[in-house]
């Protein structure tokens, strides 16, 4: 039975681990900080560190993990919403190929010698203009069709592929490190969090109040449509949404993999598929994730900082896979 | 007067440029219960969706409860007309109370969660199709027969006072048939109007008292179960010859 107290109990559990998880963040790392000395560098104070850990936390900590969160949460919310839109629990964000678009952007900015800011224009642009070419593509006679759109963005994802293939190989050997590390996924390229954290607020005041008509869109568009729904906008808002946070999330941190696809998923395992509850529950949950994944690639072989990227797909492959083989739609 | 509760005037419903129905001009009145006919591909559920609004018709205008349905919003069309899709495809898990509650939505705010009232609604639902006890079953672990009692219960749970069923007998076995068609009959008689794609005459004659025929090339024809549903026009619409046996307490139709 949905209840409203039952989800914000959940939400205010799941605030409660995304708090400790950015305290987390914020305290470990080459400098080891006490939660007094966080909470104090947060309050503008220096703390038992001195100025040097104040420094730390406030100009490379917090952005860093605020800007992690803000990517968890953002690739979270858009597979969440992938899955309603193409009625498959194993959508992902980058499954219309937004990523590979953000990637060839990307890449050639960097190959170009710009600077991170305009790597990061590169990246949207190139996010932008795959979207735009999927959806123009799979524009059928009147509609998209699931299998079309579906269709459409593996074979662009292939093409960015090609190209992505194409940059590495006559990228001069110094830039290839940073590349590299950007198609991973990393949030050690993170300078400024706000835009992705706006984002993220706006994502879920735009998708809450639609909430319940995406349950019902979930069931199949025919139900959705009789019951009140106006299938077509709910659709093209969701979409447009969706891509514009896997875009700004990809913009603000590479592709980072997995989140999008395990964290809506496993949410749903754990307190059902209403997104009213969903969709909050899976922004904090994937926000509070890739802090976690990241303050773990920053420390576990320090001195040298893995691409929070490869952890998320070391642990989520498997996950994946264990959630593949109990999934009962995937069999038929 | 009353108002219809649904009028079709000059309709004409065609898909891929074939004329399925041509100039349909059909009422159904509160309390009437009618039995749509016709084989494979004629169009029956693409007339049923234009009249439930889901698609535009090709010519012609469809009113819902005395409303203009391409001038109605979707959402207090749904409270007047409940539609019954032909397939429910569960890709997310999901309860059995979960599924009935979707009918609710119409009546429900935007920012309302269902109260104990649409409970009470969704399990009396449940308890009306043979479903009672199953609230906290997982929608994907059902039969094929049980799924399509529940989308039933949820299309019971939206209470509207006319009701598009979309082959509602399909995957149910003979005693379920008869029950969802007696419950059926029951919501016809307290007033409200029944639509039903059927596939057996013998179920049409039986239980409805009016019965549209699409013939699948543009013709059709309207009107009490009697003068409708008859061994001529039934061997028409089939393509197959078939004869009416009588003595029974109601009419069986056998293929020749």
């Amino acid at each position: 039975m949905p209840n409203r107290r039952r989800a914000l109990a959940v939400i205010a559990a799941l605030a409660l681990l995304a708090a400790a998880s950015m305290l987390l963040s914020l305290a470990v790392g080459s400098l080891s900080l006490s939660l007094a000395d966080v909470l104090a560098a947060l309050a503008g104070g220096d703390g038992g560190q001195g100025a040097m850990g104040a420094e730390v936390v406030r100009h490379l900590r917090l952005p860093r993990t605020l800007g992690a969160f803000a990517c968890g949460g953002l690739l979270a919310l858009a597979g969440a919403l992938m899955q309603v839109l193409l009625r498959n629990p194993l959508a992902d964000p980058y499954i219309l190929g937004i990523s590979g678009g953000a990637a060839v952007g990307a890449l050639t900015a960097m190959l170009a010698g710009l600077a991170l800011a305009f790597v990061n224009l590169g990246a949207f642009a190139g996010s932008f203009l795959a979207t735009l070419l999927v959806f123009g593509l799979a524009h059928g006679d009147s509609s998209w069709t699931r299998t079309r759109l579906l269709l459409t963005g593996v074979i662009v994802a292939a093409g960015c592929g090609a190209v992505v293939a194409l940059i590495l190989s006559v990228a001069p050997e110094r830039q290839l490190h940073g590349m590299l590390y950007w198609l991973m996924g990393d949030a050690g390229q993170i300078v400024d969090a706000r835009p992705a954290l706006a984002v993220l607020a706006l994502g879920l005041i735009a998708t809450l109040p639609v909430a319940r008509e995406l349950n019902l869109l979930a069931r199949g568009e025919a139900l959705a449509a009789s019951l009140g729904v106006v299938v077509p906008r709910l659709k093209r808002i969701a979409y447009v949404l969706a891509s514009l946070f896997t875009a700004v999330a990809v913009t603000t941190a590479g592709s980072i993999g997995f989140i999008g696809l395990v964290v809506p998923h496993l949410v749903r395992l754990a307190v059902g598929n209403d997104q009213r509850l969903l969709l909050p529950a899976a922004a904090l949950a994937g926000g509070s994730l890739l802090v976690l994944a990241d303050t773990l690639a920053r420390t576990v072989v320090a001195p040298t900082q893995l691409p929070v990227g490869v952890l998320t797909a070391l642990l989520g492959v498997p996950v994946f896979l264990f959630l593949l083989g109990r999934q009962p739609g995937a069999r038929s | 007067m009353t108002t219809a509760l649904l009028e079709a005037s000059g309709l004409d419903v065609a898909i891929g440029g074939r004329m399925l129905c041509r100039g349909l001009d059909w009422r159904v009145m509160p309390g009437e219960s009618w039995a749509i006919l016709g084989k494979n591909g004629a169009g029956k559920s693409t007339l049923l969706a234009t009249v439930a609004g889901l698609l535009p018709p090709t010519a012609g205008s469809v009113a819902v409860g005395g409303r203009a349905v391409a001038a109605t919003k979707a959402r207090e069309l749904a409270l007047v007309r409940g539609y019954l899709p032909q397939q429910s495809h569960d890709p997310f898990a999901s309860t059995v109370l979960e599924t009935v509650l979707v009918g609710r939505h119409p009546h429900l705010g935007r920012w309302d969660w269902e109260s104990a009232a649409d409970r009470r609604i969704a399990e009396n639902a449940l308890a009306d199709v043979g479903l009672a006890g199953f609230a906290t079953r997982d929608v994907q672990t059902l039969s094929g027969g049980e799924r399509q009692r529940l989308g039933i219960a949820a299309l019971l749970a939206q209470e509207p006072r006319l009701y598009l069923l979309d082959e509602p007998l399909a995957h149910l076995d003979l005693n379920h048939q008869v029950a969802q068609m007696e419950l059926l009959a029951r919501r016809a008689a307290a007033g409200a109007g029944v639509v039903a794609v059927l596939h057996d005459p013998g179920f049409a004659a039986r239980y409805c008292r009016q019965a549209l025929l699409l013939y699948g090339d543009g013709d059709w024809c309207a009107g009490p179960v009697a003068q409708i549903v008859t061994a001529p026009n039934l061997s028409r619409l089939y393509g197959h010859p078939l004869r009416r046996l009588d003595g029974a307490p109601y009419p069986v139709f056998i293929p020749e």
